[in-house]
């Protein structure tokens, strides 16, 4: 059954759709809705009001995250509000199969499923399948990359190193 | 988004402020329960802060550049956590994050002993970080569930982040225990040294606050029997490396986050010196 949307309901869908302007600055190939960030939107006639997730507590893209938010939906309320919520746990299983997929197509292996997987002593830890020749023969180098949501990791085959978003 | 809206608390609209964080609805909590968990947020915020700027100390010199990047992010993380906690006390207590982050004097820091030390060598940050590290998982462990939903949140989110940092830093302790005559007797003589300083991390809070947090649902055990189990861990990993560290079963003393050095000020110095130039400028 298809009804017709309020002007709210609509607006609601379009905040969502500009929000895919607001990319990540750390990968800037994924939009803050792929990397699942954003938790909620609320949209009334005068005020829109957004729910941010902080992938990693320190991470210093937040702010440039919420600045960025803020300026592009600008124009859909007088009032545009983004709250820095920490009511659940962002987990890298938030991440959308858009985001995945152009995570790889940026020669990032995407998070493992399960972010409760880096639970696991990192020696069970499945290994990362590299994202240029696929290979799963792949090892670890440092849990600990250029940013805090990035891990580096080395193909024995392509003989390339990667990066890995940090499966949390 | 119904349970958004209702969730809304009058702390929303704090001048200058809004729309920056997660309103915390404080009003559930009675005044002595308030207190306690300022306390302990504050003793838990100092910790996380001053280890993080330990950390920091090594970026550019770590022993391999692998562990200089390790540390940093350690560090980044480490005063995250510090910030967010911060954030959360100064909507409990008053006051703003950041002057309770930098404008105290360096005695009125609430931080561990086991954090006074130096970095000192490769070894010995491994041990201190390790011991701290394993103590804190203790500690979020008593929090996570608790009845104060703004702090079980953050804790929810730190135990996913410090994964990282104990296996790490356990893969690190493995790694100098079997490594040889130098590194296994340099990281003996730096648990040794610290062995002592690190029931700090479990300082009893003043008065009856545990008890009162521990009634309230926030702190699942007091402090002094959240040391015992530490030791137990800690005892058994030792064992099973073969690491002979003189571990004897002591009772945290009540001074543990008092009385900071010499090595504690120059850090403090270090730290606070941006913010002293001009406290309170806008970034």
């Amino acid at each position: 059954m298809v009804t017709a949307a309020s002007p709210v309901q609509r607006k609601g869908a379009s905040v969502w759709d500009a929000l895919q302007d607001v990319k990540d600055p750390e990968i800037p190939a994924l939009s803050v809705v792929e990397l699942g960030v954003v938790r909620s939107v609320d949209v009334t006639t005068d005020r829109v009001h957004v729910e941010l997730l902080p992938t990693f507590l320190g991470c210093p893209a937040l702010e440039m995250m919420r600045d960025a938010i803020r300026e592009r939906l600008a124009g859909f309320a007088p009032e545009v509000h983004v709250e820095i919520s920490y009511a659940e746990p962002w987990t890298s299983d938030r991440i959308t199969d858009d985001g995945r997929r152009k995570l790889r197509e940026s020669g990032f292996a995407p998070p493992m499923a399960g972010g409760g997987v880096a639970a696991l002593p990192i020696a069970l830890v499945p290994a990362a399948p590299c994202p240029f020749c696929g290979s799963r023969r792949t090892l670890l180098e440092n849990a600990f990359g250029p940013t805090q949501c990035r891990a580096i990791h080395y193909c024995t085959d392509c003989r390339q190193p990667f990066e890995q978003f940090k499966a949390v | 988004m119904t349970e958004v809206t209702t969730a809304r608390s009058a702390l929303r609209t704090r001048p200058g402020r809004a729309g920056d964080l997660d309103p915390v609805d404080s009003t559930t909590l009675d005044g002595r329960t308030r207190d306690a968990l300022a306390e302990l947020l504050l003793t838990m915020a100092d910790d996380e802060f001053v280890v993080g700027f330990w950390d920091s100390e090594w970026t550019g010199i770590a022993p391999a550049l692998e562990q200089d990047v390790a540390f940093s992010s350690l560090a980044q993380d480490e005063i995250g956590h510090a910030r967010v906690f911060y954030e959360l006390l100064s909507r409990l207590a008053g006051g703003d994050a950041d002057t309770i982050a930098f404008g105290r004097q360096p005695q009125g820091y609430r931080h561990a002993r086991l954090l006074d030390h130096p970095r000192t060598d490769w070894a010995f940050s491994v041990a201190r970080r390790y011991l701290y590290d394993t103590a804190d998982a203790v500690r979020l462990e008593a929090l996570a569930g608790g009845s104060f939903m703004p702090l079980a949140n953050l804790v929810a989110k730190i135990r996913r982040e410090e994964t990282y940092h104990l296996a790490h830093l356990d893969a690190w302790v493995g790694r100098l225990a079997g490594g040889g005559e130098q590194p296994r007797s340099r990281l003996e003589g730096a648990l040794e040294r610290l062995w002592t300083d690190a029931l700090t991390v479990f300082t009893p809070l003043t008065g009856d606050a545990e008890s009162v947090l521990v009634e309230a649902g926030i702190l699942g055990e007091p402090l002094a029997l959240l040391a015992e189990r530490w030791l137990k861990l800690t005892r058994g990993r030792f064992d099973a490396l073969g690491l002979h560290v003189p571990i004897e079963l002591g009772v945290p003393r009540a001074d543990g986050r008092s009385g900071h050095g010499a090595d504690f000020e120059w850090l403090w110095n270090e730290f606070t010196s941006v913010y002293r130039l001009e406290p309170g400028a806008t970034w």
